[in-house]
């Protein structure tokens, strides 16, 4: 079930939160919504959902205008970032709840219930409360509990957002084999682009209520639209007018022709790479090296090196920083 | 959400003085007056006591002002709740007034309630409404001093009412109404509770407000503690504390039951 | 990066149909039930004009009533001031036997009616109850008498202060207080300097409660008392003494008076309130 927006506009009094903003879903797939806080990809979200009306735009689900439909008929599964769990019922009751609404015979309830459990693993939960489940387990349930309706899309507002690094990783590889398995259009925002990049088909991202770019990980990672983009999905760095990546600048201390020399100033390292800062005509660069490739230079604060941009890769479009 | 920096307790010193000091004061203002009211119930017998209750002009007051607490209390729970919503979700001109104001039934000597509900309610009343004299007079004077007990209970549970709950009720397909029976109301349950177990209490206790306005005709509109009061005027101290005694039973046995209710109703 | 606070519902322009249904329906309760009356009650009080309300009030007996009150509703505080914040530190800080249960205890005068309370005092202070009559032999009457008024209205706004301090107690915290010791501080030192001050606000607030409790006492007082003009007939009393004698110019003022000291009781205890929350 596809999804599109056509010049969608929300303001909170004065702050704009969305600006025109004009996006394709495609059915089936996983999308992230990425971008700082503030930039409106909540909004956006819950735009899509209905629990908040765009000032200005359509919003249109599966073909169906949906802009002015209330977010009980739109059909889509909601998962918040902190889970949102009814705190009074049992984690079956929790699940059960959309198919009660809908007067389901009690028996295909508790088939679907279990079934969902099952899938997410929550089995021997069933009968326990929200509080006494841990942070990871609860959004387990939320996610159970929205897909219980069979929803024709499933939005995810900062999912993991308030879980730790580690269970964090783990749902997400998670959520990323449950799609492979369901194939619900699925959107997913969240602030940590790692985490787009890991788990979407397609990303798009946010600033300041304007889209930016919309496209493949490695689309938008490698040809960045534009230098903001470019220094929110990665690391960066200023290099002969460019703005670089640390890890696509070659270092040597061979003097080289095409190369431009500079003193080393910093070395860092952090796991398995090698971090060097050098400083290029009283300008500061930072080179990124793996660890062995680090050590065999024998890097050093004082030494010289000769710094070059890796030939090979392809070169963004815009030739001169902002 | 509250940020309890909650500290480890200690016996640190002190402790067992200040415990000593504070149960003597307890003891000698609270616990042995009411220790003696429950004494002095039994001093005759307890057949004797039983007696001085269910006497007739006694026995109807008390069924008199318990049911009409129970139904007081049954719309407190209901008004109580609406008005701490409408306190919460809404907003509109004048309504830190109306926070205010609120309280007013607890700031407020309940003689000068009986004298203002009484002015507006009864034979001088501009609005020709005169229910002086009648049970529904005993109603409104409790309506009046139960007013806050609810609404003070219920509002900031509301007030910390995760709204993403609600949200998510409705994107699972619940109407406006669905979301509150299922998901709002479950919620406040405990705290509707606590709240009908404070007005309840209060309800049955009541005398100056009442008294006022009920005019406490014997077998009609006489509440239990005026009852009671006329027992101490007219030097029948056992009957008073035997009565006494049973306002206080009921009140802890009400309580009592629901404090459990409550704790089995609230989760998370 | 830039946060910004982006409110998580965005605000109504016009209210549905439903919220404001609701909204006129509490409003219409509230103004029959509050408002209209109170409204009624200074029409009357001041209906005969500012002179005929000024008189009422400079009665001798009127003047008498008021500096009674004050006194009782002084030293009933005062007692219950000390009791408060003494139970809130033992209740928050303090780990002994029988803590649940002091926690309990201290809620009991607002389950127990006014008259009962009059009456449980009698049995005790009166002139043939256990306490009392021993001290009535050595010449020494309570009730009756002030102190009987003031042991009543202790009673009465015994729970205020405690509930008051509590709280703001426990969300703050005994870090500072910890502090304190580390540094040197004796117990005394430290409640004086640090736990004091910052429950200031909650505690100012638990004393205008109980104040206002105090000054408007009326069931458990007309019980214990024997209305004694100047000596143990309270401003509540009066009002009742007047309503009885049919003096209603006098009754309505008397009632006016206290409306407007709870009025003003709440006023400040909000504000108080608001502050005190804002500092944890």
């Amino acid at each position: 079930m596809s999804i599109s927006t056509r010049n969608v506009s929300k303001r909170f009094g004065a702050f704009t939160a969305l600006d025109d903003v004009s996006i394709d879903i495609e059915s089936g797939s996983l999308t992230a919504l990425v971008g700082p806080s503030g930039s409106g990809k909540s909004t956006l979200l819950r735009v899509i959902a209905g629990l908040d009306v765009a000032d200005a735009g359509t919003v249109r689900i599966d073909e169906h205008d949906a802009t002015h439909l209330p977010p009980q008929r739109r059909g889509v599964g909601f998962v918040f970032q902190h889970y949102a769990p009814f705190k009074h019922l049992t984690v079956y009751e929790n699940v059960a709840f959309g198919l009660r609404v809908r007067k389901t015979p009690r028996s295909d309830v508790r088939a679907r219930v279990a079934e969902l459990l099952d899938l997410v693993h929550l089995e021997k939960f069933a009968s326990r409360y929200p509080s006494q489940l841990s942070g990871g387990q609860r959004q387990r349930m939320a996610l159970a509990r929205a897909l219980a309706v069979r929803p024709r899309v499933l939005l995810l507002d900062e999912p993991f957002g308030a879980l730790d690094a580690q269970v964090r990783h783990e749902l997400r590889l998670w959520l990323r084999r449950l799609h492979d398995e369901m194939h619900v259009t699925t959107v997913i925002v969240t602030h940590d682009q790692e985490e787009a990049m890991e788990v979407a088909d397609e990303i798009v991202v946010l600033r300041d209520g304007r889209v930016q770019q919309v496209g493949s990980p490695d689309d938008v990672y490698d040809c960045p639209a534009n230098d903001w983009v470019m220094s929110f999905l990665g690391p960066v760095t200023e290099f002969d007018g460019q703005l670089v990546r640390p890890h696509e600048l070659e270092l040597t201390t061979v003097p080289d022709d095409d190369a431009l020399a500079a003193w080393v100033v910093r070395v860092t390292r952090v796991g398995f790479e090698t971090r060097v800062e050098v400083d290029v005509d009283g300008k500061p660069v930072y080179a990124q090296l793996a660890r062995d490739a680090a050590h065999l230079l024998r890097l050093a604060p004082g030494a010289r090196v000769y710094l070059r941009h890796a030939s090979g890769r392809a070169a963004r479009d815009t030739p001169k920083v902002r | 959400m509250s940020r309890r920096r909650n500290s480890a307790r200690r016996a640190g010193q002190g402790t067992g003085i200040g415990v000593g000091l504070a149960t003597l004061y307890l003891s000698l203002l609270v616990l042995l007056p009411l220790g003696a009211v429950a004494w002095k119930a039994q001093s005759g017998g307890l057949a004797h006591a039983w007696g001085q209750v269910t006497a007739p002009q006694p026995w109807a007051a008390l069924k008199m002002t318990l049911a009409v607490s129970v139904v007081v209390t049954l719309i407190n729970v209901i008004t109580g709740t609406l008005i701490a919503w409408v306190l919460v979700r809404d907003d509109f001109a004048g309504k830190r007034a109306v926070e205010l104001l609120i309280d007013l039934p607890f700031a407020l000597p309940t003689i000068v309630a009986g004298l203002v509900l009484l002015s507006l309610y009864g034979p001088t009343s501009p609005l020709h409404v005169d229910i002086a004299f009648t049970r529904l007079a005993i109603g409104l004077a409790l309506l009046f001093v139960t007013l806050p007990f609810v609404v003070r209970t219920v509002q900031p549970v509301l007030m910390e009412l995760d709204r993403d709950m609600e949200s998510a009720a409705a994107l699972l397909g619940a109407s406006g109404l669905a979301v509150v029976r299922r998901v709002v109301l479950p919620n406040l349950l405990p705290a509707m509770l606590t709240g009908a177990g404070l007005a309840f209490g209060r309800a049955i206790g009541e005398f100056g407000s009442v008294s006022l306005l009920s005019g406490n005709l014997p077998f009609h509109t006489e509440v239990s503690a005026v009852n009671i009061y006329n027992q101490i005027q007219s030097d029948n101290p056992v009957g008073a504390a035997a009565q006494s005694t049973m306002l206080l039973a009921i009140a802890a046995v009400v309580l009592l039951a629901l404090g459990l209710y409550r704790r089995r109703a609230s989760r998370g | 990066m830039v946060s910004i606070e982006v409110p998580a519902v965005a605000a109504q322009k016009t209210p549905t149909r439903g919220k404001y249904l609701l909204r006129v329906v509490a409003l219409g309760y509230l103004a029959l039930l509050l408002l209209l009356p109170m409204a009624l009650l200074c029409y009357r009080a001041f209906g005969h004009g500012l002179g005929a309300l000024w008189s009422s009030f400079t009665t001798s007996e009127a003047r008498s009533a008021v500096v009674v009150t004050l006194i009782v509703a002084g030293c009933a505080v005062a007692l219950n001031t000390v009791f408060g914040v003494g139970a809130a530190i033992l209740l928050v800080r303090r780990s002994f036997p029988g803590r649940r249960i002091l926690d309990v205890l201290v809620d009991i005068p607002q389950a127990v009616s006014p008259i009962v309370v009059g009456l449980a005092l009698i049995l005790v202070y009166g002139k043939f109850g256990i306490v009392g009559g021993w001290l009535e032999r050595h010449g020494i009457q309570l009730i009756f008498s002030l102190p009987g008024i003031v042991l009543a209205t202790a009673f009465v706004s015994l729970p205020l202060v405690v509930r008051a301090v509590a709280p703001v107690l426990a969300e703050l915290g005994d870090e500072q207080e910890q502090a304190a010791r580390t540094l040197g501080a004796s117990a005394w030192h430290t409640f004086r300097r640090v736990t004091l001050p910052s429950i200031r606000d909650a505690l100012v607030y638990g004393v205008v409660l109980a104040l206002a409790r105090s000054l408007g006492e009326y069931g458990a007082v007309t019980v214990v008392s024997g209305r004694v003009v100047g000596k143990t007939l309270t401003m509540t009393l009066l009002i009742d003494d007047r309503l009885q004698n049919f003096d209603q110019q006098a009754a309505y003022s008397m009632a006016v008076l206290l409306a407007l000291l709870a009025v003003g009781a709440l006023l400040i205890s909000r504000r108080l309130q608001s502050r005190a929350r804002r500092l944890v």
